[in-house]
C-alpha cells in the first residue's frame, strides 16, 4: 500500500494576521497576533473537506512535505498526511496550525510586545487548550471554512479537537482524538512541574526576560526536554534500544560524566530541543496541559462535559502508553457512548508507549486510512452533481 | 472470542437468500427478537453485520464491543460504532448505559469468567440475548464415544488450540440462568448445517447445535 503514497513535498509556510483582541480564557486579551499555518491538498468547492490537526506540545504547523530550503527538514506527522496516505491529501485539504503561544511562527513569548516594542517575554499570557482553539476558529473563518471533515490530533492535539467538538459543535464533523486525556493526572501535573522548575531554576532564566540579556535558559530548557522525554518512552522500548549499555567503555568509570547509554541519548535529546525551542513557550504549553479539564466546571462529570458535542469521536491509545494511558481514554469512551455519540475505538498494541501516536504501526494507520476513507466517501455521496 | 472462529461464515451459509439480505442465520433468528428502535450493545459484535442490519431495519442504535483489530475495520467500513474491548477484562466501560439489549453471540464459551459475565451483562441492559453452542449435540456424542473431543465445522478447534474455554449442553446453560436469577423470555434452538439452519422442535438438547435465549435478571424485571 505504501508504494502508492508520497510525500506532499516543498509547502511554503504561511501567516494569517489577526487584529484581536482575542480574550483569553485568564482574562487577558492579546491582538495583535498572527498564525503561522500550512496547507495541504485543494479545497472543495463546498469547503467540506477540511481537516484541522492540532500539534501537541513541542510540534509545529509544519505538519507534512519538507520545507523549501530544507529537504530534510521533514513534517512531524509526514508518515500519516499526504497523497495516498492514512489522510489521503489527494482527497481532504489538511491544515497545519501553530498554535498562540508557540516559538514557530505564531504570535509567542519571543515575539514583540505593542506595549513596549521589546520580546513580550513573561508577559505573554497563559494561554490554553480552550484558547489555541478559539485562535484556530478565526483561522478557519478566514479560509472559507465553516465546518471542518475532521479535526485531528495526538497528545495535547487530541485535547484541543476534543475542545473543538464541545465549543464549536456545529463546526466539527469527526473528531479524531489520538493518545489523548481529558485531563492530566497529578502525576503528568507533577511531572511539568519538575520541567518548568528546571527552566524557573536556570540563571539564565532572567524572569522570562532573557532574550534582552542575549541568553537563554538552555540547560533548564534541556533537563525539562529530558523529563519529557522519559514518559514518552515506554519501560520496554528503553530497554530494549539502550538496556544498561555503557557508552564508549567496557566498564563504570566511577564519575558523572556520560556512561550508559541511555544518558548519552538524553541529554542529545534535551540539548537539541533547548537549542530551537522557547523555554516560555514551554513553560506555558505545560501549564495548558495541567489547566484542560473540560469536566472540571461539570463536577467532574465528562458526559456532561462533551454533552454539547454533535460530532462523531475516533478515539485511539496505545497499550504502552502510560503517560496518557487506555484507561483515559475508555473514559471517555464510556462519557461519549453515554451521550449516544458516535465512537470508534482502537486500542493499539504498540511496543512505543506515547509515541506511538507519531509511529508508523500498520494497525494504527490502516484504522486512521479506514476511518478518513469513510469522510471521504461521504462526502462523495452527500456532494451536488457537477 | 470472536464471531469469526464460528465456520458458518467461511461455508457461505449466509449466501442463502432470506429476509436477512446475508444475515447469519443465527444472528437473523436474534435479530428478529429486537425491538424496533432500540439501544443494542452487541458484544463481541465480530464484523458489525448483525448491528449493521438492525441499524438499516429496526431503526436500532448501538454499539459494537470487538476485540480483534481486522473486525473493527470491517465495522467501519460498515459505519458501526466499534469499540475495541477484551469482554473479559470487564465492561466498565459499557456501565452507566441505559441499553434496552445487549447481546452476545457466540462468544460466552470463549469468556474466562463465564457465570460473572452473565451477571455483568444482565446489569448492562433491561435484556439479554445470548446464544451458546450445544455441546450436547449427537454428533459430539458420537466423537466423544469414539474417543475423541468433537472439531467439526462448527467447533473447528483442536482441544489444546481452542479460544474455547466453557463448554456446556443447553440444559447446563439453562440451570446456570436459573441459578443467577434470571428469567428466560424466550429461546430458540437451532440445528445448523452446510445449507441450511434450521429450528429444531424436538429432542433439542441433542439435536440442536445452537441454542439461543432471551433474558432478563429478575433485578432488572423490578425496576421495569
Amino acid at each position: 500500500m505504501n508504494s502508492s503514497t508520497s510525500s506532499v513535498g516543498p509547502i511554503t509556510a504561511l501567516r494569517a494576521d489577526f487584529e484581536g483582541p482575542l480574550r483569553l480564557l485568564s482574562g487577558q486579551e492579546i491582538g495583535p497576533f498572527s498564525l503561522a499555518y500550512e496547507t495541504y491538498g485543494v479545497l472543495s468547492p463546498q469547503a467540506d473537506n477540511a481537516v484541522l490537526i492540532c500539534h501537541a506540545l513541542n510540534a509545529s504547523h509544519h505538519v507534512a512535505g519538507t520545507r523549501p530550503d530544507d529537504p530534510e527538514d521533514i513534517g512531524w506527522w509526514d508518515n500519516m498526511i499526504g497523497p495516498g496516505k492514512p489522510v489521503d491529501t489527494n482527497r481532504f485539504f489538511v491544515i497545519g496550525v501553530n498554535n498562540l503561544g508557540s516559538c514557530f511562527g505564531s504570535t509567542g513569548p519571543a515575539s514583540t510586545n505593542p506595549a513596549s516594542g521589546r520580546p513580550y517575554g513573561s508577559d505573554f499570557p497563559v494561554v490554553t487548550v480552550e484558547d489555541w482553539v478559539n485562535a484556530q476558529v478565526l483561522l478557519a473563518d478566514r479560509l472559507g471554512i465553516q465546518r471542518f471533515a475532521a479535526v485531528m490530533g495526538g497528545s495535547l492535539g487530541g485535547m484541543q479537537a476534543m475542545q473543538w467538538a464541545i465549543a464549536y459543535p456545529g463546526r466539527v464533523a469527526h473528531a479524531v482524538v489520538i493518545a489523548s486525556t481529558p485531563r492530566l493526572s497529578a502525576q503528568n501535573i507533577a511531572f511539568n512541574e519538575v520541567a518548568r522548575r528546571a527552566i524557573l531554576n536556570d540563571p539564565d532564566f532572567h524572569g522570562g526576560h532573557y532574550y534582552a540579556h542575549g541568553v537563554v535558559p538552555r540547560h533548564g530548557l534541556s533537563v525539562a526536554r529530558m523529563i519529557g522525554h522519559i514518559t514518552y518512552l515506554s519501560d520496554d522500548d528503553m530497554a530494549q534500544k539502550f538496556g544498561r549499555s555503557l557508552r564508549g567503555a567496557d566498564n563504570y568509570r566511577f564519575g558523572f560524566d556520560i556512561e550508559f547509554e541511555i544518558e548519552s541519548y538524553l541529554r542529545y535529546q534535551g540539548e537539541k530541543f533547548s537549542g530551537y525551542f522557547d523555554a516560555n513557550t514551554y513553560l506555558r504549553i505545560t501549564r495548558a496541559l495541567d489547566y484542560f479539564d473540560p469536566a472540571r466546571v461539570h463536577g467532574g462529570n465528562l458526559a456532561a462535559a462533551l454533552a454539547p458535542a454533535q460530532a462523531a469521536f475516533c478515539l485511539v491509545s496505545f497499550t504502552t502508553d502510560w503517560r496518557f494511558p487506555p484507561e483515559r481514554s475508555r473514559e471517555m469512551v464510556s462519557a461519549l457512548m453515554r451521550n449516544n455519540a458516535q465512537v470508534t475505538y482502537a486500542e493499539i498494541d504498540a511496543p512505543h508507549g506515547h509515541d506511538a501516536f507519531l509511529m508508523a504501526d500498520s494497525r494504527y494507520h490502516d484504522l486512521i486510512r479506514t476511518y478518513f476513507a469513510q469522510i471521504a466517501q461521504d462526502l462523495t455521496a452527500q456532494a451536488p452533481p457537477r | 472470542m470472536t464471531r469469526d472462529q464460528t465456520p458458518s461464515d467461511r461455508h457461505g451459509l449466509s449466501r442463502q437468500a432470506n429476509p436477512h439480505d446475508g444475515l447469519r442465520p443465527d444472528l437473523a433468528y436474534i435479530a428478529d427478537w429486537v425491538p424496533q428502535g432500540a439501544r443494542v450493545l452487541d458484544l463481541g459484535c465480530g464484523d458489525g453485520s448483525l448491528l449493521a442490519w438492525l441499524s438499516r431495519h429496526k431503526d436500532c442504535q448501538g454499539y459494537g464491543a470487538e476485540i480483534a483489530h481486522d473486525n473493527l475495520l470491517k465495522c467501519l467500513a460498515k459505519k458501526v460504532n466499534v469499540v475495541q474491548a477484551n469482554i473479559d477484562e470487564g465492561l466498565e466501560m459499557f456501565s452507566g448505559n441505559r441499553f434496552d439489549l445487549v447481546i452476545l453471540s457466540q462468544a460466552l464459551q470463549a469468556t474466562q469468567r463465564t457465570e460473572h459475565i452473565l451477571t455483568e451483562i444482565a446489569q448492562l441492559a433491561q435484556q439479554a440475548i445470548v446464544s451458546i453452542p450445544n455441546f450436547g449435540h449427537w454428533s459430539h456424542l458420537v466423537s466423544l464415544a469414539r474417543g475423541h473431543m468433537p472439531v467439526n465445522q462448527r467447533l473447528p478447534f483442536q482441544w489444546y488450540d481452542t479460544p474455547n474455554l466453557h463448554f456446556a449442553t443447553t440444559k447446563d446453560f439453562e440451570q446456570l440462568l436459573s441459578s443467577l436469577n434470571m428469567t428466560v423470555l424466550q429461546k430458540a434452538y437451532l440445528r445448523e448445517s452446510r445449507v441450511t439452519t434450521e429450528p429444531v422442535r424436538w429432542w433439542p438438547t441433542v439435536r440442536a447445535t445452537l441454542a439461543i435465549y432471551r433474558f432478563q435478571s429478575r433485578a432488572q424485571a423490578a425496576v421495569a
